[in-house]
């Protein structure tokens, strides 16, 4: 984009860089057998980007929305099973940390989820609770001495649930869909498990599975800000996760265009390349105009957010808009890429039959394009969105 | 205008929808991830009598039109488009050589098929010729009794497991007129297969390459005039076409019922998701959809079971038909959210699948040539 800084430009080439050297020989096998590149976090965080979010002080990046979003687009146009787990690490869990955690939170969990030691992931969404996530029921009762609390309930749909070592989870420590305070969770702490991985259709080397609290206690100390006071910054964060997934969305349709490109180049029938035809044509130039449409708005969220442009429920409304339209893209790109390829878009040889798997994801992910819809009606309608 | 299915439809339905709860709904996820395909499934269904449905009843068929077989293919299609796919390539042999071949061609190779005790196969693709087929290059070549074959062919549905290929080779000039069809038998020396396609979707269906090296076939297996071949494999994929749309169908059937009951047993807000108006709306355009391309599809039946043009009607069958189980499938796996993007809800499985079908058979770029060319000429609609 035209104001992207000196800075971001920079971080741009650094990680398509990395992306091309750790990430692209790896993907398809991983993908295959539902495997995680831990090795990359390593990487990332030798490279300082885990932190990309946290303050300098803090022994991060202090970069913003704009470079992060610039960063997913990157690894997800080589690897978006990576660019999702890198997500929920470094914006779920390091960023939440960093914004939240007290000196003490801070001094314990930033060093080893800067170096990508310990792999982190986020606990809200539950069973019963998806789109309607102030409906959540897991339960943080303190203890008659005050010392701690006693966890019960369940998370699933957690990204690096199975391969995280610290999660940032909220529970409900009241009677009223308000009532949520955030606890740090650790792995192997008693009456903490991570139940079941699931098998996904995409973003398969991004493990995904459940979180279980049985009578799990928590020490007083791993609550994070005051008790009941998390739905506020709960809200925010996922304002910027809806930004900065928009990245992902953005990586995983500019692979496939670029695919798809370069085999309407390349492949012959009726004695002409396939891109001399006119449906061909058509099919990139929708393809490539509504990718940019959705660059554009994206990268313009990210940076009203890094410049307090845009707040409160604008910026949710404004978020969800940048998120909603780029995740649509990328799947229905996906799948004209697919089709523009024939019988080779759907072979695991390229990469666009992948693309589209992990595409559909995002559509779900960080908020179902249904609840998106809703934040912006709201906000469009106000009290006429009551009926 | 007659909308009840026959006697002899629903009995169909019946049958196969019970073979395919027993048989096939068990072993279906499993296998798709390991990518097993079960002859004895196709065995089954030929027990049935299914798997031989429009062929004449004196070379091991049923004596069925395509009315009827669409039916069961739709059936096979709710659970696995892979099976479906499976009894579809299987017919395509029995169907070209019941129009075209000689009475000797007819006996020898059309019952086993018929029966579901051997597998079909159809070779036409080739890495430079897809939607382009006429341009072909494996050549056969004429020596006294028979012809050699050599080439590489591509897309080779089932080809591992398949006792009978029908294969497109060139024994002329360039250009569709100098195409040939011939019969492959398994075990012929210099025919062996290539690599096996890794795929999206449908793992149990097997997608090979088959290598054709100095393969001697005698000319009494070719079937119908040197240069017919081209000829004899697009009158094969119009029919094909009605076939692969009704797999489509069963396909987004699956999907919708899926939807649908997760929008009754899901409750978000307090209510069941069906009862918000924008979950409605996706099931009412869902379930319009499908009920409109089932409409074509059984048109396109229509029109060839009573000996009428139908090749325009089979592309906007099968163009409807797959695109709308590509629409259908998708919007099932968002309607169930992160649930539908796991491996626990078959939905995910179902739009993998839907993907194929638009490529399969003529891709749907080649069927709006197709139409677009016929649409083009007519004056009055």
């Amino acid at each position: 984009m035209w104001f992207f800084s000196e800075e971001e430009k920079l971080l741009q080439d650094t990680v398509r860089q990395f992306a091309k050297s750790e990430l692209a020989s790896k993907i398809e096998k991983l993908d295959h057998e539902e495997g995680f590149n831990r090795d990359a976090f390593k990487k990332l965080g030798e490279l300082g980007l885990l932190g990309i979010t946290v303050p300098e002080e803090d022994g991060g990046a202090g970069l913003g929305a704009v470079a992060t979003t610039l960063a997913f687009e990157e690894v997800a146009a080589v690897d978006a099973s990576t660019a999702l787990s890198y997500l929920a690490h470094s914006i779920l869990c390091l960023n939440q940390v960093a914004q939240n955690g007290n000196a003490e939170q801070k001094t314990r969990y930033l060093p080893k989820l800067l170096t990508g030691e310990w792999i982190g992931g986020m606990g809200m969404t539950e069973p019963g609770s998806g789109s309607d996530a102030l409906g959540m029921r897991t339960k943080a009762v303190k203890t008659p001495d005050g010392m701690a609390y006693v966890l019960n309930g369940s998370k699933t749909f957690i990204t690096n649930g199975p391969c995280g070592e610290i999660f940032y989870c909220y529970a409900k420590t009241g009677e009223t869909k308000k009532d949520i305070s955030t606890f740090m969770i650790e792995k192997g702490m008693a009456g903490f498990s991570t139940g079941k991985k699931f098998s996904k259709m995409g973003m398969r080397a991004s493990p995904t599975g459940e979180l279980v609290f049985e009578n799990c206690r928590v020490g007083v100390e791993n609550r994070v800000g005051g008790e009941g006071e998390s739905l506020k910054m709960m809200m925010r964060n996922l304002d910027l996760e809806r930004i900065t997934i928009a990245g992902i969305s953005l990586g995983i349709a500019r692979a496939s265009i670029e695919a798809a490109t370069t085999y309407a180049r390349d492949r012959k029938q009726f004695d002409k390349p396939i891109g001399s035809f006119g449906p061909i044509q058509e099919r990139l130039a929708e393809a490539a105009s509504w990718y940019e449409a959705c660059r554009a708005l994206t990268y313009s969220c990210a940076k009203m957010w890094d410049e307090g442009k845009m707040v409160g429920k604008e910026a949710s409304m404004m978020a969800a808009k940048a998120k909603l339209t780029s995740a649509q893209m990328a799947t229905k790109v996906g799948l004209e890429c697919i089709q523009i390829l024939g019988g080779y878009g759907y072979i695991r040889e390229f990469p666009v039959e992948r693309s589209m798997r992990d595409a559909k994801a995002v559509e779900s992910g960080a908020g179902t394009n249904e609840i998106l819809r809703v934040i912006i009606a709201r906000q469009m309608l106000g009290e006429g969105a009551s009926g | 205008m007659d909308f009840q299915p026959t006697a002899v439809q629903q009995e169909l339905r019946e049958l196969t929808r019970k073979f395919v709860k027993n048989n096939i709904w068990p072993i279906v996820e499993k296998d798709e991830e390991t990518g097993t395909f079960r002859p004895e499934i196709i065995a089954g269904l030929g027990e049935l009598g299914l798997t031989g449905i429009p062929v004449e009843e004196k070379y091991g068929g049923a004596g069925l039109g395509y009315q009827d077989y669409i039916v069961a293919i739709e059936e096979i299609a709710r659970a696995s488009a892979a099976y479906a796919i499976s009894v579809a390539v299987t017919g395509l042999p029995q169907v070209i050589l019941c129009e075209g071949g000689t009475e000797e061609q007819k006996t020898q190779y059309v019952p086993p098929l018929a029966a579901g005790k051997a597998i079909g196969s159809f070779s036409l693709s080739e890495a430079g010729a897809g939607s382009d087929a006429g341009s072909l290059t494996t050549s056969a070549k004429r020596q006294g009794d028979h012809y050699l074959l050599n080439g590489t062919k591509l897309w080779t549905t089932q080809a591992d497991s398949a006792s009978t290929l029908l294969l497109m080779a060139r024994t002329g000039g360039p250009g569709p007129q100098g195409i040939s069809t011939f019969i492959l038998e398994k075990g012929m020396p210099g025919l062996t297969l290539g690599k096996r396609e890794k795929k999206m979707g449908m793992h149990i269906s097997h997608t090979m390459e088959v290598l054709l090296q100095d393969v001697k076939v005698p000319a009494k297996n070719r079937v119908g005039a040197e240069g017919d071949g081209f000829k004899v494999a697009m009158n094969a994929l119009y029919a094909g076409r009605i076939t692969i749309a009704a797999v489509a169908l069963g396909v987004a059937a699956t999907a919708l019922e899926v939807a649908a009951n997760h929008s009754r047993e899901r409750s978000q807000f307090g209510k069941p998701i069906g009862e918000h108006q924008g979950v409605q709306f996706m099931l009412a355009d869902m379930a319009t959809e499908l009920e409109s391309a089932r409409l074509l599809v059984q048109r396109a039946a229509w029109l060839k079971d009573n000996g009428l043009p139908f090749a325009t009607e089979a592309s906007m069958a099968k163009l409807a038909a797959t695109d709308m189980a590509m629409k259908i499938t998708t919007d099932s796996v968002q309607l169930l959210g992160g649930s539908g993007y796991t491996q626990d809800f078959p939905v995910e499985r179902l739009m993998r699948e839907a993907k194929v079908l638009q490529i399969v058979e003529g891709t749907n770029q080649i069927q709006r040539m197709i139409i677009g060319r016929a649409t083009h000429l007519r004056k009055e609609f």
